[in-house]
């Protein structure tokens, strides 16, 4: 009975009222369709989201800077843990839902799509995105990641008509499960040995009747017993399902084919929410449960990062297809995580410079593919997941605004000053020097050397003019027609281009913790 | 603040603002458009030149200083924090006049969507200001990014013949360059612990705390050969010529004539006076590297057929003389350096803007097709002549007293005299190319398609709008030649106190007795022979 009544005084709901909002948020955006008329209601169930989400990243942020939980403290009997990590965490998804959802208002009126169930899934996946990464315990954490995974699923083959969306719903659905199930797996092998360390050969100096689930338990546990071989598969198990997520190689397989498929606001989730909530998982693991396994990860993540890096922009370069390209250099950007991830693990405490600088880069990332996505949503190709270098010849001159939009954020991907990815850039370098990471900080630099081909040569058909055009070429459709009513996307455009400019030159509010 | 740190901040500022206010398309009308576009050049020649003779030469570090601490990265001692010293006063000053002529071309140069290409070459001057202005290193990096940028998209848009991809293969080669240097300063920021990222706290740091050698050695590595692509070192020169070729003819003289000094000034300023031992260990590299770029481009020059692709490969050969200066180790070699950055900016500078004079009455860049223009046009004659004499590096004007110096810092040292012989041969080469394309393209008479050519489009002198851009370039260019102290005494003093490590090293190795004079003769004879020829 005790033990129940702490148990109910743990529970707190209050501290994840931001989560448990946006999930009734979702539901009453599906209940509008439900009880409205048919045909406006999804407009109106779209607009509701983007004005929800607003007002509550709005609060959020007043009730983080107003009351500055900047104290760690636990709720549900340390299944979550919440601080000033946990609270950028959540503005970073809020945001990046919040766009999702703005760019899926315009995409889904263009391509005929139904908006509200989507805009549901966006929002219960972010609430699950939130979850997960302040849970403190694989088995919420495991809970909060197939929520988010089981949203994933039908948001990548949400375009029916579409067969390539399909495609890539299946083939996000196979590789997501055996990424689960490779996580699952490595999640059962450290509970086994963690909860009877003694039939293992494992030690454990310390209270016995521990809840072998628990990050912080295991954290000591894993320190004691680093060079257990059961351990070290458990660990590598899991980083390989994390590192899934983040398309990290060898896991980046499915990256071009789901990201090609999925509509273009899927893909945009996928490529900052979902590689994002990996990053900051990882970091929690490596910075928690798995640090006392640091010299065994070192090596392997370095190696899972040069390799990403490489993969990543070389496979890059020889795509024609913009959003396979894109996929590809976002896994190129996962490997540059990773660098800081590796960073963050050597530099000691848990709030060290490496988390603010890969929390920086995050945001920066997240501006910039933003802007490229917003511009990609408004273009009226024939077919949603093909967008050719070709359908951006000119674009500058088509429309000023598109076309800067999109220079700035491939520019600020490309890590060009003075954008602000090339803070986050000279951040990265500056760490991986401190922490002596010559051989990844090598990598980068050819990395990045390797990305100016292809960022530059669809920057170079925006601005400059275009190819002669032979009698033989069959007509394209310009796919820029009609596209001078941008609505609500246009201040969100420009917001983006200055908040990707000032970040470049002003850092203010991050300055401190660098 | 007082008014000269107004000044300096507004020679960055006033073309940056400008910039913007053409991005936006705000003034609508073409006289508004000039006049803003005079205000965006002229106001950084204006500020340089006032600077530069207030500057006190007896004033230790920076003058003019302006400052912002927290700009976002103040925990790693980045502040932002703009000053000039005896060094970037005469380079502030050079890019100023550089770009004025560069912005009076531009602005009557009648190209295509103009106030696009005002505006990127409005950027691309704040960012040389700022990249001379700025003490605090990140900026100085950050701004040469400014300057730099916008040449890859005005070559793109711009350009001559094979635009597209020379835009392309300039971005990838120059980024690399621009990510090396960037690694070899984050790696000063990250392993120096000094409270502020600028030379004097960074060496202050380095004096309590050195680095071990093999770190200073490889951030030395890092900063030579990322600043060396940038100004086109031997090995990694292929970009430029190319590249020059194809920008447009501001772009060339801004890129050409300022942007490029931006690795040599690195070099000079902090990489070699924070790290000597390193520099000591890399001179003989340097030393090697730059005497390909005097001998093997110095052939390379003598072949080439078209005017501009000759100064193309005609100021990588002269980035050769800057990188001597630096291997001899040296603070006359500094300083001569220095020296010759200013001459070599205004004169090469020149030299494209010249050769788009020729290019507007000729219709063509080659060689071959010309002659005969002396008589036409004896102005422009007069012009083009006196850009190739500056160019070879005659008495009269600043590149004289530049490769001068360098010659001179070679013949201390017994184990560079080698190197002095072989550099003295770039003379004559430099002579050989100058004077023949002046021959072929101002005497003689001309080939019958030009003739045709030329009654069709009668040849008129210069205008006084290029008058103007031009002559401004001269008139400095010739200031520099008769009266080199107004340079060398602002460089002097910080140049000594930076490089005392040297003169030690070097007196502890001995100077050999006999007298640089000696030297000097055979280098000019060979000038003065050819000088009749023509």
């Amino acid at each position: 009975m005790e033990s129940y009544l702490q148990f109910s005084k743990d529970n707190l709901w209050i501290e994840i009222w931001p989560e448990l909002t946006l999930a009734l948020g979702a539901m009453v955006v599906l209940g509008l369709d439900l009880f409205g008329r048919r045909s406006p209601g999804s407009v109106r169930a779209g607009s509701f989201a983007i004005f929800f989400q607003f007002l509550l990243l709005i609060v959020h942020l007043l009730d983080y800077l107003l009351w500055h939980h900047t104290f760690d403290r636990e709720s549900f009997s340390g299944m979550l843990a919440h601080g000033i990590q946990g609270d950028v965490i959540r503005t970073f998804f809020l945001l990046s839902s919040l766009l999702v959802s703005i760019l899926a208002h315009r995409h889904n009126a263009v391509r005929n799509l139904r908006c509200s169930e989507f805009h549901h899934l966006t929002m219960l996946a972010t609430a699950g995105l939130m979850i997960l990464c302040q849970s403190q315990n694989f088995v919420l954490f495991f809970v909060a990641l197939e929520t988010v995974a089981l949203c994933f699923y039908p948001l990548v083959a949400y375009n029916r008509e579409c067969p390539k969306s399909l495609e890539g719903g299946i083939k996000y659905l196979i590789f997501g499960a055996l990424s689960s199930t490779l996580l699952l797996f490595g999640v059962v092998l450290l509970y086994g040995v963690g909860s009877n360390p003694a039939e293992w050969g494992a030690t454990w100096n310390g209270p016995a009747g521990q809840d072998a689930l628990s990050f912080s338990y295991l954290a000591e546990f894993l320190a004691q017993n680093a060079d257990h071989p059961m351990l070290r598969a458990g660990v590598v198990l899991i980083i390989s399902g994390i590192a899934f997520k983040v398309g990290a190689a060898p896991f980046q397989i499915w990256v071009p084919d789901v990201y090609h498929g999925a509509p273009m606001p899927v893909t945009a989730f996928l490529s900052v929410s979902s590689k994002a909530a990996g990053f900051f998982v990882l970091l929690i693991l490596v910075n928690g449960p798995l640090l006392g396994m640091q010299s065994f990860l070192l090596p392997l993540l370095g190696f899972v990062a040069t390799f990403t890096i490489f993969f990543g922009n070389l496979a890059a370069c020889a795509q024609r297809n913009l959003k396979r390209m894109l996929g590809l250099s976002g896994v190129a950007h996962a490997g540059y995580l990773l660098v800081a991830v590796m960073a963050s693990m050597i530099l000691p405490g848990e709030s060290d410079r490496a988390v603010w600088v890969l929390f920086f880069y995050l945001f920066t990332y997240m501006l910039a593919s933003f802007a490229v996505f917003g511009v990609m949503c408004v273009a009226r190709t024939e077919d949603d997941a093909e967008h050719e270098f070709s359908d951006y010849e000119n674009l500058a001159k088509k429309s000023p605004l598109l076309g800067i939009s999109l220079v700035v954020g491939i520019a600020s991907l490309a890590g060009i000053p003075p954008f602000a990815g090339f803070i986050g850039k000279v951040l990265l370098m500056s760490v991986a020097f401190e922490t002596e990471l010559y051989f990844s900080l090598g990598a980068m630099i050819i990395g990045v050397v390797i990305s100016i081909y292809y960022y530059f040569g669809w920057i170079r058909e925006i601005c400059f003019h275009p190819r002669p055009v032979f009698e033989d070429d069959e007509p394209k459709k310009d796919a820029w027609e009609k596209v001078d009513d941008l609505g609500l996307l246009k201040p969100v455009l420009i917001a983006l281009v200055v908040s990707s400019l000032v970040l470049g030159i002003w850092q203010g509010p991050f300055g401190d913790a660098f | 603040m007082s008014m000269t740190s107004i000044l300096l901040l507004g020679s960055i500022a006033v073309p940056f603002l400008a910039s913007i206010l053409l991005f936006c398309g705000l003034p609508r009308s073409e006289s508004f458009l000039h006049r803003i576009a005079y205000l965006a050049f002229g106001f950084p020649f204006v500020a340089g030149i006032i600077l530069f003779f207030k500057f006190d030469p007896s004033c230790p570090g920076y003058c003019f200083e302006f400052l912002i601490e927290r700009m976002g990265l103040h925990q790693l001692g980045i502040t932002f924090h703009l000053g000039l010293n005896g060094v970037s006063s005469p380079l502030f000053a050079m890019a100023g006049i550089v770009g004025l002529g560069a912005g009076i071309a531009a602005i009557h140069s009648g190209a295509d969507r103009l106030r696009l290409y005002l505006a990127l070459l409005a950027l691309m001057q704040s960012g040389l200001m700022g990249l001379f202005a700025s003490v605090d290193l990140f900026f100085y990096y950050l701004f040469h990014e400014f300057a730099l940028i916008p040449t890859f998209i005005m070559i793109g848009i711009w350009g001559g013949r094979d635009r597209r991809s020379i835009s392309l293969e300039i971005t990838i080669y120059l980024t690399l360059g621009a990510l090396v240097s960037l690694c070899g300063l984050v790696a000063l920021n990250a392993m120096v612990d000094s409270p502020k990222f600028d030379f004097p706290s960074l060496s202050a740091a380095l004096a309590q705390t050195s680095l071990s050698a093999t770190s200073s050695s490889t951030i030395f590595g890092l900063l030579l050969f990322g600043f060396g692509i940038l100004v086109a070192l031997f090995p990694f020169h292929t970009w430029a010529p190319r590249g020059y070729n194809a920008a447009p003819t501001s772009v060339s003289m801004l890129h050409a004539g300022v942007l490029k000094k931006f690795g040599l000034y690195g070099l000079i300023q902090i990489a070699a006076p924070l790290l000597p031992e390193a520099a000591m260990d890399w001179s003989q590299i340097i030393l090697w590297l730059a005497l390909g770029n005097v001998i093997v481009v110095g052939f390379v020059t003598l072949a080439q057929d078209n005017l501009k692709s000759m100064v193309g490969y005609g100021s990588v050969m002269h980035m050769g003389y800057c990188f001597l200066g630096i291997g001899a180790c040296s603070a006359l070699g500094a300083g001569s350096a220095v020296m010759l950055m200013c001459a070599h900016g205004l004169s090469v500078a020149l030299m494209f803007l010249v050769g788009q004079f020729v290019y507007r009455r000729t219709g063509t860049y080659e060689m071959g097709e010309m002659g005969g223009l002396a008589t036409r046009t004896p102005v422009l004659a007069c012009f083009l002549v006196a850009a190739t004499l500056a160019t070879i590096g005659l008495p009269g004007f600043g590149n004289f007293w530049g490769e001068f110096g360098v010659f001179l810092s070679l013949g201390e040292l017994a184990g560079n005299r080698f190197f002095l012989g072989l550099a003295a041969l770039g003379i004559i080469i430099s002579a050989i190319f100058g004077l023949r394309a002046v021959a072929r393209v101002l005497y003689g008479s001309p080939s019958e398609e030009f003739s045709k050519h030329l009654e069709k489009n009668p040849a008129k002198d210069l205008s006084r709008v290029e008058l103007l851009s031009s002559g401004v370039i001269l008139a400095a260019l010739t200031l520099i030649g008769l009266f080199p102290s107004l340079i060398s005494e602002r460089i002097d003093r910080e140049i000594e106190t930076r490089y005392e490590f040297f003169q030690e090293a070097q007196s502890s190795i001995g100077r050999p007795s006999c007298c640089p004079v000696e030297g000097e003769e055979k280098e000019n004879s060979p000038i003065e022979q050819l000088n009749l020829q023509p």
